[in-house]
């Protein structure tokens, strides 16, 4: 199990050194990504469309950068093992730890984003509570599980189905309309919001947002999150887990 | 993986291994062509291996030779674990090092260096047991002075050397070959050889997939022979040999 641990961590290492390798600059291009679609919505929201949401730019940013750690993870699955085809056909090792790798580098990612905001929201008068000490882990394990359940699905099944990598692409950006980034779940009329809550997703980014803007996060919908992130985990886990045994002769 | 007492290092009884003629698979095919996908997914009608059995006994050189297509690269994949059989029995006991690809997911842009450390993690080894023999495995690669830079400036004999160098660093009890021996020059080539000799002194298993038969006869003390996907011959490489003339004519 150790043995996996220290594989699983070579192999995050691996990602993370190799992502932006020979750019110049390298990991704040993590950042600038969330950064600019945060301007861009801040422009067409605030200045076109005059939406009155106060504070937009940080109410964004605050959505933005989870969702692009878990946007990232997916549309990268469907090609993990397609990408790692020379491995899995010639050497055997548990092949769960190559999707597990890849959004170990997105959260390690993901957590520098975090460091690199403290900083940023001490400066702009809206201080990290204490909260923050147990609600970023318990969120982050949560949005860590459902973002594992949904890539090892992409991931596994992409060997057997490659049309699956370009629906995920079509499939990540309306997650992303369906998830509250953009607005706020409270906006919605009560008939579409009892749509959007099958959503896993829904019980990610609110929350997360929430956090940022009041320094609080609630047990209960930390709660729901839980639950469905153990759903979700147990459905990718158990998809994996029928297709894995196929992978290497499939690749 | 726990080793057994019965002497054999790996035993296949009655293998078989059947592959979908449906490789890689769309879902416009998988819609358009539903009942011939559905019997073909349940039931897959490509039989690489068609009632394998064989045993190789611990410490002993093994031989398996056979024309491009009769099964030997998968009986390799069965016993490194990467496909599984579809019927039969695969048992394989020891600490196993598959040289069915020399430097498994090196990459060009990290260092040599880094590339040995994950190199090693992806074979087994621990990290500790990476950092104690860091120092034979470089030496042994011979590429001390370029330790440090990106693995695409070295050149693919020096990328081999690492690879080779790693793989043979893990303690193996059982060595699977597949034809590695086949590339690198000829200086290369020998310090391989000499190797294979320092474990078959050692009692280390090998398993050499080949069909070049001057090294299983040089090498090995028992062959089989296969033919699309079954034994056609087993024993003494000299005794194979006349079959595989035969099948290679």
């Amino acid at each position: 199990m150790t043995r996996h641990a220290e594989l699983l961590w070579a192999l995050v290492a691996k990602e993370f050194k190799v992502r932006y390798k020979n750019t110049a600059l390298g990991f704040l291009w993590s950042v600038a990504n969330p950064v600019a679609f945060a301007l861009v919505f801040y422009f067409v929201f605030v200045h076109v469309l005059r939406n009155p949401t106060p504070n937009y730019l940080v109410f964004l940013l605050a959505g933005l950068f989870p969702w692009h750690c878990t946007a990232s993870a997916l549309s990268g699955a469907p090609t993990v093992y397609l990408g790692n085809a020379g491995l899995v056909k010639k050497v055997y090792f548990p092949r769960i730890l190559l999707p597990m790798a890849a959004l170990g580098n997105n959260v390690v990612h993901f957590l520098l984003v975090i460091v690199v905001a403290v900083p940023v929201l001490l400066v702009a008068g809206q201080p990290p509570s204490l909260a923050w000490l147990w609600a970023v882990p318990a969120l982050l394990v949560v949005q860590c599980a459902v973002t594992l359940g949904l890539a090892l699905i992409l991931s596994s099944l992409n060997v057997y189905f490659r049309d699956l990598a370009e629906l995920t692409a079509i499939f990540v950006q309306l997650l992303f309309f369906m998830t509250p980034v953009l607005y706020s779940e409270t906006a919605l009329p009560e008939k579409v919001r009892a749509i959007l809550q099958f959503n896993p997703m829904y019980w990610i980014i609110p929350p997360w947002r929430e956090l940022v803007l009041s320094g609080r996060m609630s047990g209960a919908g930390l709660g729901v999150g839980a639950a469905v992130g153990a759903a979700v985990l147990l459905l990718g886990y158990g998809v994996h887990r029928r297709m894995e045994g196929g992978l290497a002769e499939q690749l | 993986m726990p080793s057994s007492s019965d002497g054999c290092a790996v035993a296949f009884r009655d293998v078989v291994k059947a592959y979908r003629r449906l490789s890689t698979t769309g879902l416009k095919h998988a819609l358009l062509h539903l009942p011939s996908f559905v019997r073909e997914w349940r039931a897959p009608t490509i039989r690489a291996l068609d009632g394998v059995s064989f045993e190789v006994r611990r410490g002993e050189a093994f031989g398996i030779v056979g024309r491009n297509g009769s099964g030997k690269s998968t009986a390799l994949a069965l016993m490194a674990g990467v496909l599984g059989p579809s019927s039969g029995e695969v048992r394989v006991s020891g600490r196993l090092a598959p040289l069915l690809e020399l430097g498994a997911g090196f990459h060009p842009e990290l260092s040599g260096r880094e590339n040995v450390g994950l190199n090693a993690a992806i074979l087994g080894l621990r990290r500790r047991e990476i950092r104690a023999r860091f120092d034979a495995i470089v030496d042994f690669a011979g590429v001390r002075d370029f330790i440090d830079e990106p693995l695409r400036t070295y050149s693919s004999g020096m990328q081999m050397r690492l690879g080779f160098a790693v793989a043979v660093h893990t303690d193996p009890e059982v060595l699977l070959i597949d034809e590695v021996l086949a590339v690198g020059d000829v200086e290369f080539q020998r310090k391989c050889l000499d190797k294979m000799a320092e474990f078959r002194k050692a009692g280390v298993t090998i398993v050499l997939v080949t069909h070049d038969f001057s090294t299983v006869l040089s090498m090995c003390d028992r062959a089989i022979l296969l033919e699309r996907g079954r034994v056609a011959a087993a024993g003494a490489p000299a005794e194979v040999a006349p079959e595989y003339q035969r099948a290679m004519a």
